[in-house]
């Protein structure tokens, strides 16, 4: 696979990674749209009254266990995007390769 | 954007998934046509790009943040189809391994920012390209406008989910979430903008919308 990424798109990984590793532990805090909106007019604890899903490793982009939160995000930035890359690659030659897959 | 548990009621969740599962049914059956080589490298990148970027926040008005979507963007490289596996792959990702998005609501979270997102902010740039005469000056103002509008009716689709659910009247979520994604969208015209004409300067061949329907000196 990776023979087949050349120039341009190494670039791009490269561009993806460092965005990750280096801009992420110094981005804006602030809440997101939706929930500024869900603050604002009072349902936002309607939000975090229970998950279903209680097992993500990464729970709020930080890596448990790194005391230091920005090098915590970093690093699960880093984490994220090369193993979306790694997933995306692989899902691509799944849905590529195999003719009669109808699934996910 | 990312709708946690707990906001939109089981029934429309489960509605959303069915519709999202379609839509990437027929995505996967229309990219399986479609991908020949250079495409999955390109597919890896752009996933990658994409969650990188909306990791970073960038403030806008009133102690609100917002972070770039990726959706027009992945649809003018890659199709609107490739462009909702990616936004799928992405939130699941996100949801499972970040707790970004709830489980529960992520067929809405894929209808949002996947179905409408991608495949309707991918409608109106092809829509506003053709209407340009396909020139490069239109192709830019159809990405700029089209990415503004996948931001705003992304969260008008959020907006609708919370009225329908119960959490929020529609006269509150609506002019609420579409206001402040106005001006999230704004960012998110202008990283989409400079990352394609950044890919189109480089490798204008990755770009599969510009090359296709543009009259350029390659095709004529």
């Amino acid at each position: 696979m990776r023979n087949q990424l050349k120039g341009f798109l190494w670039i791009g990984l490269g561009v993806s990674l460092l965005l990750a590793l280096l801009l992420s532990p110094f981005v804006s805090s602030s809440p997101d749209g939706l929930e500024k909106v869900a603050e604002h007019h009072g349902f936002a604890e309607k939000g975090e009254s229970w998950t279903l899903w209680q097992y993500a490793p990464f729970r709020d982009y930080a890596i448990p266990g790194i005391k230091n939160e920005k090098l915590a995000t970093a690093l699960a930035g880093l984490i994220g995007t090369g193993g979306i890359f790694m997933i995306a690659i692989g899902l691509g030659k799944v849905l590529r390769k195999t003719k009669s897959s109808r699934n996910i | 954007m990312h709708i946690p548990d707990g906001f939109l009621s089981h029934g429309l969740n489960a509605a959303t998934f069915v519709v999202s599962a379609g839509a990437c049914t027929y995505g996967v059956k229309k990219v399986n046509q479609k991908f020949g080589e250079k495409e999955v490298p390109l597919m890896g990148v752009t996933a990658a790009f994409v969650f990188a970027a909306q990791m970073l926040n960038f403030p806008v008005a009133g102690g609100t943040s917002g972070h770039f979507l990726g959706a027009v963007f992945s649809s003018v490289l890659l199709g609107p189809w490739a462009a909702l596996i990616i936004m799928t792959l992405v939130l699941v990702v996100q949801c499972l391994g970040f707790a970004d998005g709830g489980l529960t609501a992520l067929g809405s979270n894929i209808f949002n920012m996947g179905v409408v997102a991608a495949l309707g902010g991918y409608i109106i740039f092809w829509s506003l390209y053709r209407l340009s005469g396909r020139s490069p000056k239109g192709f830019f103002v159809a990405l700029a406008v089209a990415s503004w509008f996948s931001v705003v009716l992304g969260a008008a689709a959020a907006a609708f989910e919370l009225a329908i659910s119960g959490t929020s009247p529609l006269v509150i979520a609506l002019p609420a979430m579409a206001g402040i994604h106005a001006i999230i969208g704004v960012g998110e015209a202008i990283i989409t903008t400079t990352a394609v004409s950044l890919i189109l300067k480089t490798r204008p061949d990755l770009v599969s919308c510009f090359h296709k329907q543009a009259p350029d000196s390659r095709l004529a």
